[in-house]
């Protein structure tokens, strides 16, 4: 009896697994590596209304954070100023710079200049700024070196293993709280800091949630 | 096979060259890839609002009205036998006596937890202009900000209620920051000002001898 098939159909079923093996290694690494926040959500840094430098603020006029954002260690939300806060040196310095029009006519107005937001959580996200810098998390454990941005720019994932990775082991993320707003200061890497730190967290009673009620509501 | 592999690298060389690598600056907001609840209708601190004529979450304060507490102590407000010892205390809000003149001496326990509470509030938002040291040389001057030395005669014979009137109300160029620091936080200014005034014109006789030893005097 001749042969019903060619010799070469011998090789489709190999062909075929390794095309499916490729193509799902594909599919898993592309989803793995683009659908996840580190890569939809770092380096998000939208067009400003108003062209302000943290760089230039924070850095080298070295502004403290709370000078504008003044409320971020007694509430859960790090406010954004209104524009009589720009207007307490704006009255006086580049006063008639075009750039900082808007400015100025929100301070007129009162109508407030449209922000673009960068951070943004998902909304069964309760989280509370308050609590993190008054118990030695700084700024820039979150929002990355700010104080050398001229536009602000999303650093971190803001994933929940992000959060978690901290909410385990504190006593590795924590510094002094004298120097939450001191984005350039370096953890030492010594014995003794590190028994600091534990010392810290505990004394402190730093107690970082995991259950899902902790942050999820 | 080979067709398929040539469309499986072009697919792979596509996607890499197309969506970029992680950590890529972009102005478009982040994609939520799988937005489960991720926005709700939930009322977030300034943000927009549809319902309100004027857009906004945050309400303005009504005219005439006079706040009982403030919002970082609402839990005691709300309690039955709330009594706001603060309220109408001209003394303490505004530093000035019933009849309108200046309050001759800060009208709150004075201590050194104060002073130093002060200095984190003067470092804040003072010495950006005023300088460290409240010499009138602070970032701000190069850029022609004019702000006043409280060491010259005039301002160290000044009645405390005069600092404390100018925090809260501006004086000339400088405007008021009855906004961002409460009367607590404006009378710790007001005793860490006097303290760096005593501190740029203190004599070494009114020390005590083992003050002026520690001292090298």
């Amino acid at each position: 009896m001749a042969n019903v098939f060619p010799k070469w159909v011998n090789t489709i079923p190999i062909k075929v697994i390794v095309a499916i093996i490729l193509t799902v290694t594909a599919v898993v690494c592309g989803v793995t590596y683009y659908a996840t926040p580190k890569y939809t959500r770092v380096g998000y840094a939208p067009i400003q209304p108003v062209a302000f430098s943290h760089a230039l603020h924070a850095g080298q006029l070295d502004i403290d954070c709370r000078y504008c954002h003044t409320f971020v260690d007694r509430s859960e939300h790090s406010n954004v100023p209104a524009a009589n806060v720009c207007m307490t040196c704006h009255s006086m310095v580049r006063k008639d710079d075009p750039m900082l029009a808007p400015v100025k006519t929100s301070y007129e107005s009162g109508e407030p200049i449209p922000w673009v937001r960068v951070h943004k959580t998902p909304d069964y996200v309760y989280f509370n700024h308050s609590v993190h810098v008054n118990r030695g998390v700084s700024c820039v454990g979150c929002h990355g070196r700010v104080d050398e941005m001229d536009v602000v720019t999303h650093k971190e994932s803001f994933s929940m293993s992000f959060c978690l990775d901290c909410h385990r082991n504190p006593e590795e993320h924590v510094r002094p709280p004298e120097e939450v707003y001191n984005l350039d200061w370096e953890r030492p890497d010594t014995e003794d800091f590190k028994k600091e730190a534990v010392g810290f967290v505990h004394d402190w009673k730093v107690n970082p949630p995991q259950s899902c009620s902790g942050c999820h509501r | 096979m080979r067709i398929f592999l040539a469309i499986y690298v072009f697919a792979i060389i596509a996607a890499v060259s197309i969506l970029g690598f992680r950590g890529s600056i972009s102005t478009k907001p982040p994609l939520e890839v799988f937005p489960d609840m991720d926005r709700q209708a939930r009322y977030k601190p300034q943000a927009e609002n549809d319902f309100f004529a004027d857009g906004r979450n945050d309400r303005q304060v009504p005219a005439g009205t006079v706040a009982r507490g403030d919002y970082f102590n609402q839990v005691e407000v709300f309690s039955e036998d709330f009594e706001d010892p603060r309220l109408g205390d001209t003394v303490f809000n505004q530093g000035k006596n019933a009849d309108g003149s200046l309050v001759k001496k800060i009208p709150v326990e004075v201590s050194y937890e104060l002073i130093q509470q002060g200095k984190e509030k003067y470092d804040i938002f003072c010495s950006s202009c005023h300088g460290a040291a409240g010499d009138g040389n602070g970032v701000t001057k190069p850029y022609g900000v004019l702000a006043a030395n409280y060491h010259d005669a005039r301002l160290r014979s000044v009645d405390d209620g005069h600092i404390f009137d100018v925090i809260t109300n501006g004086k000339g160029l400088m405007l008021p920051f009855n906004d961002r620091i409460s009367p607590e936080e404006r009378w710790a200014i007001v005793l860490y000002v006097r303290a760096l005034q005593l501190s740029q014109n203190a004599n070494a006789e009114e020390l005590t001898a083992v003050q002026r030893t520690e001292l090298g005097l």
